[in-house]
């Protein structure tokens, strides 16, 4: 993984005086220069709108585009391009599947159920669903260290569950859920599997066929894409029985004064001018992750998280959450007496990068009796050496308010 | 940047020995507020009698700069009238962008020390939720009053 730093040009300045140590991959990833150039070449040599006009540039888009949509079908192993739509991003997918799908089918009785550690995104949109439809809320419980026992999984769901709608990975505790399991379960009792992949598809390989889910969602900005392209994957008989939640240019079949139909899947989801720079961008990004490989990047994360949890153990006065095995490529951890802002702060000063605060996962703060967190995430550009810098950070911030304290 | 114009020493001994730290029992006016972004949280009470804030004591979850924030406010308002106390939110917002500001009209004392946040910008939110709390309790009681 060497190799992959050069192609990150963000990542060779200094900040504060220090070089860059960027560890903030779970809130947006860095974008290498295949990608940056992939949007450039775009704007420069083709920029045209897609699905319209018979001018050759507008036809180079569209190549160019539904180009991406193949790529994106190929990288999560869908059976077609009907099942890829593209999206602003997981939280959008995730209200159109709540909007879409479950708003005019679920009614009093049925069951929605969720982790207590969902992302925002993917919690508010289920209790909008359950406030609208008179559902009910489930939650499964939690273990200590934040993992699911699939033996009280099987007994929460219910021949009434008709979605489960799960994280594959916390973006807080690292945690990697036992998803194929899940979604048997489910499917079993009749219902369905709702993914949020923000946090897993950009750091290992998610085979939408193999893990049998009927929906996924996730994010281009995470795995080296630019922001504001996203993907919702749905199974296409799901999808062909939904209606469109946006409606206006691109997504209509035959419109007259009263009335419209809708294009075939998957444009019917996608009215509007889309994203067309982002699902290029997004499909460069693909081309790298997979020239690279994500067994590879799999492997390299999770050894950065092994290494960084037995360094930091060794911190005097500090808390790690989540699971010491089985976790994916971010550690989250507080520092005795010590406000995670005021760690940031310390060490942005030394031109390290974390995230702090609840991380968009309010109820998780709450189970874990804290108000917020300080959070260090890799991916392929990170490395031991970033990890040690982290190290001698935490112990720097420990001196500077030990100081400040006397 | 230096983080000792962030963490003055006055910053510190405010967020380890708050001042008005606690709960006003009877006839207070109360807000509670949070900053969505990181999770810091307020519960601000004043007690107003006359035009005049005779008394405010805050709870709060946060960092030192939200904390020690909080505490210095709650000792700069007392005895003034809630017009002041509006001018002072206001001096402070300046305060946090970086502007000049004349301390003539009040004396600032530990507040002053606050002002290294606005070198730190990610912190500047950090600083103002009290001040929030303060503008929106004393509004709350000029529409009931």
């Amino acid at each position: 993984m060497k190799n992959a730093r050069k192609d990150f040009p963000i990542l060779d300045q200094s900040v504060n005086g220090h070089p860059l140590v960027y560890l903030d991959s779970s809130a947006t990833s860095q974008k290498p220069v295949q990608v940056i150039e992939a949007v450039e070449a775009y704007y420069r040599e083709i920029n045209s709108n897609v699905h319209r006009g018979v001018h050759t540039l507008g036809t180079k888009a569209t190549d160019a585009y539904e180009g991406a949509r193949e790529k994106v079908r190929r990288f999560i192993n869908a059976g077609s391009t009907r099942e890829i739509v593209f999206t602003r991003g997981t939280t959008t997918g995730i209200n159109l599947v709540a909007r879409s799908y479950a708003i005019p089918r679920l009614q009093p009785g049925d069951e929605v159920i969720l982790t207590p550690a969902e992302h925002h995104s993917n919690l508010i949109p289920w209790q909008q669903v359950v406030k609208a439809t008179g559902a009910t809320l489930k939650y499964f419980p939690l273990e200590a260290d934040g993992t699911l026992d699939l033996a009280k999984v099987r007994t929460t769901i219910t021949p009434n569950t008709r979605i489960v709608a799960i994280q594959q990975v916390s973006n807080v505790l690292g945690t990697v859920h036992p998803i194929k399991e899940i979604a048997k379960i489910v499917h079993e009792n009749g219902g369905i599997i709702c993914v949020d992949g923000a946090q897993s598809v950009p750091h290992m390989k998610v085979d939408v066929r193999d893990l049998d889910v009927d929906f996924l969602a996730f994010s281009g900005h995470k795995m080296c894409g630019p922001t504001g392209i996203g993907v919702l994957y749905g199974r296409e008989e799901l999808l062909e029985q939904m209606e469109p939640i946006e409606f206006g240019g691109e997504m209509i079949d035959h419109v007259d004064l009263t009335d419209a139909t809708w294009k075939e899947l998957p444009w019917k989801f996608e009215g509007g001018t889309p994203i067309i720079a982002g699902a290029i961008g997004l499909g460069a990004a693909i081309d790298y992750l997979e020239s690279i490989g994500m067994e590879q990047i799999d492997e390299h994360d999770r050894k950065l998280a092994r290494y960084a949890y037995e360094m930091l153990s060794q911190v005097e006065g500090i808390t790690i959450y989540g699971p010491k095995e089985n976790r994916t490529g971010l550690i989250t951890f507080n520092l005795d007496d010590i406000h995670p802002h005021d760690v940031a702060t310390v060490l942005d000063a030394e031109g390290i990068a974390v995230r702090a605060g609840h991380h968009c996962c309010q109820p998780l703060m709450r189970w874990l009796n804290v108000t917020a967190t300080a959070r260090a995430s890799f991916y392929l550009y990170n490395d031991e050496a970033d990890i040690d810098r982290l190290v001698k950070g935490i112990q720097k911030t420990k001196e500077y308010f030990g100081h400040v304290f006397r | 940047m230096s983080l000792d114009d962030l963490y003055r020493r006055v910053i510190m001994d405010h967020y380890q020995r708050p001042r008005n730290k606690g709960r006003i029992e009877d006839g207070a006016v109360t807000v509670d507020l949070n900053n969505p972004t990181c999770g810091d949280r307020i519960s601000l009470q004043m007690r107003v009698e006359d035009g005049i804030i005779q008394e405010a004591k805050f709870l709060g979850e946060g960092c030192s700069i939200s904390l020690a924030s909080a505490s210095m406010m709650t000792e700069a308002v007392k005895g003034l009238k809630v017009e002041e106390a509006l001018e002072l939110v206001d001096l402070f917002s300046k305060m946090m962008q970086g502007e000049d500001v004349d301390p003539e009209k009040f004396p600032l004392e530990d507040i002053e020390a606050l002002m290294g946040v606005a070198k730190f910008p990610a912190r500047i939110k950090c600083a103002t939720l009290a001040w929030k709390a303060l503008e929106q309790g004393v509004r709350n009681q000029q529409k009931a009053d």
